[in-house]
């Protein structure tokens, strides 16, 4: 990086300098690392060790473990990128005192909060790849060409609607309290759409339960993409008109409530 | 007494060299009145002191100022715009020191000042900064892994990195030591040189002493006194102390007249006389001295410190109490 000192013009131009430095500094966070990129992959190698050769029913398909395990822990791995990453350190930089020494500078709020949106977006694209390319190389899960167009904007969409959702959850929470509240919201959610298990063991009213949350949203139709019987362009109206409307809840409860400076001191 | 500027309506004052302008500021929280009727001016190229003991409304009154904070009622003017309602533009001419900020995560020094440098319109020059408050050996370094003081200096540099005119110190030396705090000092000292105007916030009183050019004292939400270091609570007119050390066999009856009258207190084969006028004093003393051929070795004077006005003027410095 060049040490010219320069001047950013455009609020587009300033968000994307701002997102750069997010994901430098992502690129040293170790915990971020491990629980957006490694863990993806780990429970990846884990499943396909425990389950091998087995073929697990996905639609109407039976698929290798590993073709199964792609797409839910690619929804595990935006849900890690955004909700948690973002949530995490939005706490830590409001409670740090960093959100309120930014504040104090010329550069609009909206274009702070969309570059860390901008920023969750780019690492869960990044995992996402992750998954897709260790699936395929190491196991020879399938790929769904045709559909990848439509697995990348249900990971954007997913990832940009869950990082509203973290701007808002952010607003109860404390650098204590954040961790094991999200545990707590996430890991149910992730068992009821399909991350860990596969749908068909489970009841039909916990299923449909799933479908109210965005989870399953993101989940779903990634599962639905890499089901080999499917063709198209593997992404739902449906599931990005839910994810949407989960964002613009979140967005006018961060709106009201989002607050720059430390928490209760 | 404080020196109170005339009472203008600030929508009229077109005064070009009143940076920050404010007249009857409140701030309530529910039932906790945290500034309580502030009036303050201060002029371009002033490094101006907030004194006042913690949770008397110093933070409060700055975060009003930079507007991160509304105000309860009140007028206020800061570079000529309500901060309620200034815009980018306006933030790009303050810089600010938050109490106790933390650096950025994950950015080394050269990094954050990248960052906020494509904030600002018309940024400073970033190793040009980083020489200034002498952070150039660290700039590879993770923010995270400085030590307090070099942590300081990096919020320093990046409330200058946009190139203000107005800068905000809140606390900017709280948990030094004292070694830290002086190099502090001369930081501070330099902005001066370079022409910015600095509104500094401190509970430590030779710290205001020691930078400022005017100081006020906040106590509870008001301010108790205004003025220079050398006239803050009407130190200028106090009595100067003399402590005159009496040859053994003289008693104070053995004093001239007129330092008969002057006697404060007496102890340890001493006087200590309380004057205003203290060449007057001293010549009187000098003429005894030479008809008894007593040479006046141990003779003293001291005037009031700035620290006995601040613990007068503002009480209990904890419990806020008045005496």
């Amino acid at each position: 990086m060049s040490a010219v000192t320069r001047s950013v013009v455009g609020p587009l131009e300033l968000l994307l300098h701002q997102s750069r430095y997010e994901f430098r500094a992502f690129r040293r966070n170790r915990r971020a690392l491990v629980f957006s990129l490694l863990l993806p992959v780990l429970f990846l190698v884990v499943f396909a060790g425990v389950f091998g050769n087995g073929t697990v029913a996905l639609g109407g398909t039976r698929v290798t473990v590993a073709t199964y395990y792609v797409p839910g822990l690619m929804a595990l791995a935006v849900v890690s990128s955004s909700l948690v990453n973002l949530t995490t350190s939005v706490v830590a930089e409001r409670d740090l005192g960093v959100l309120k020494r930014r504040r104090a500078t010329p550069v609009a709020p909206w274009v702070l909060m969309g570059a860390r949106a901008l920023t969750s977006v780019r690492i869960s694209l990044l995992a996402a790849a992750l998954l897709v390319a260790v699936g395929r190389v190491v196991y020879g899960a399938y790929v769904p060409g045709d559909a990848l167009i439509g697995v990348a904007v249900t990971v954007m969409v997913g990832s940009a609607s869950l990082s509203a959702l973290g701007y808002a959850l952010s607003t109860w929470l404390t650098m204590d309290s954040v961790q094991p509240v999200l545990q707590v919201v996430v890991l149910p959610l992730y068992f009821v759409s399909g991350v860990f298990v596969p749908q068909d063991r489970l009841p039909s009213w916990l299923r449909l339960a799933a479908e109210v949350f965005p989870i399953e949203r993101i989940a779903g139709p990634l599962h639905h993409a890499f089901d080999p019987a499917v063709t198209g362009a593997g992404v739902s109206a449906v599931d990005l008109g839910v994810l949407a409307a989960w964002a613009a809840v979140a967005g006018a409860i961060a709106v009201r409530r989002f607050t720059w400076l430390p928490r209760a001191t | 007494m404080p020196t109170k500027v005339a009472p203008n309506p600030p929508t009229t004052v077109l005064d070009r060299d009143e940076v920050i302008s404010v007249r009857s500021l409140r701030r309530t929280y529910g039932t906790v009145e945290a500034v309580r009727g502030i009036d303050l001016s201060v002029r371009r190229g002033e490094i101006f002191a907030f004194l006042g003991p913690n949770g008397a409304g110093k933070t409060t009154t700055v975060e009003i100022l930079v507007g991160l904070q509304a105000r309860t009622s009140g007028e206020v003017t800061v570079l000529g715009v309500d901060p309620a309602v200034g815009g980018p533009s306006w933030r790009a001419r303050l810089g600010i020191v938050t109490q106790e900020s933390q650096p950025d995560p994950g950015l080394t020094v050269s990094d954050c000042l990248e960052l906020y440098a494509g904030y600002y319109p018309h940024p400073r020059d970033v190793q040009e900064t980083l020489a200034l408050v002498g952070l150039t050996a660290r700039r590879n370094r993770l923010g995270e892994h400085l030590s307090g003081g070099e942590r300081r200096r990096l919020d320093v540099a990046l409330a200058l990195i946009g190139d203000p005119e107005l800068v905000f110190l809140d606390e900017p030396t709280t948990g030094f030591d004292p070694a830290a705090r002086r190099a502090a000092w001369d930081m501070f000292a330099g902005l001066r040189e370079l022409g910015k105007t600095v509104f500094l916030t401190t509970h430590y009183m030779e710290e205001a002493e020691r930078l400022a050019d005017r100081i006020a004292v906040i106590r509870e939400g008001r301010i108790v006194a205004m003025g220079t270091p050398d006239a803050l609570g009407g130190r200028d007119a106090m009595e100067a102390r003399i402590s005159v050390p009496l040859p053994p066999g003289v008693t104070v009856d053995d004093l001239p007249g007129d330092l008969r009258l002057a006697v404060r207190a007496r102890r340890d084969g001493r006087v200590v006389l309380g004057v205003r006028d203290v060449r007057a004093c001293l010549e009187v003393l000098v003429g005894w001295a030479a008809e008894r051929g007593d040479d006046l070795t141990g003779l003293e004077v001291t005037r009031p410190s700035l620290e006995d006005v601040y613990i007068e003027l503002i009480g209990h410095p904890q419990g806020g109490q008045q005496r």
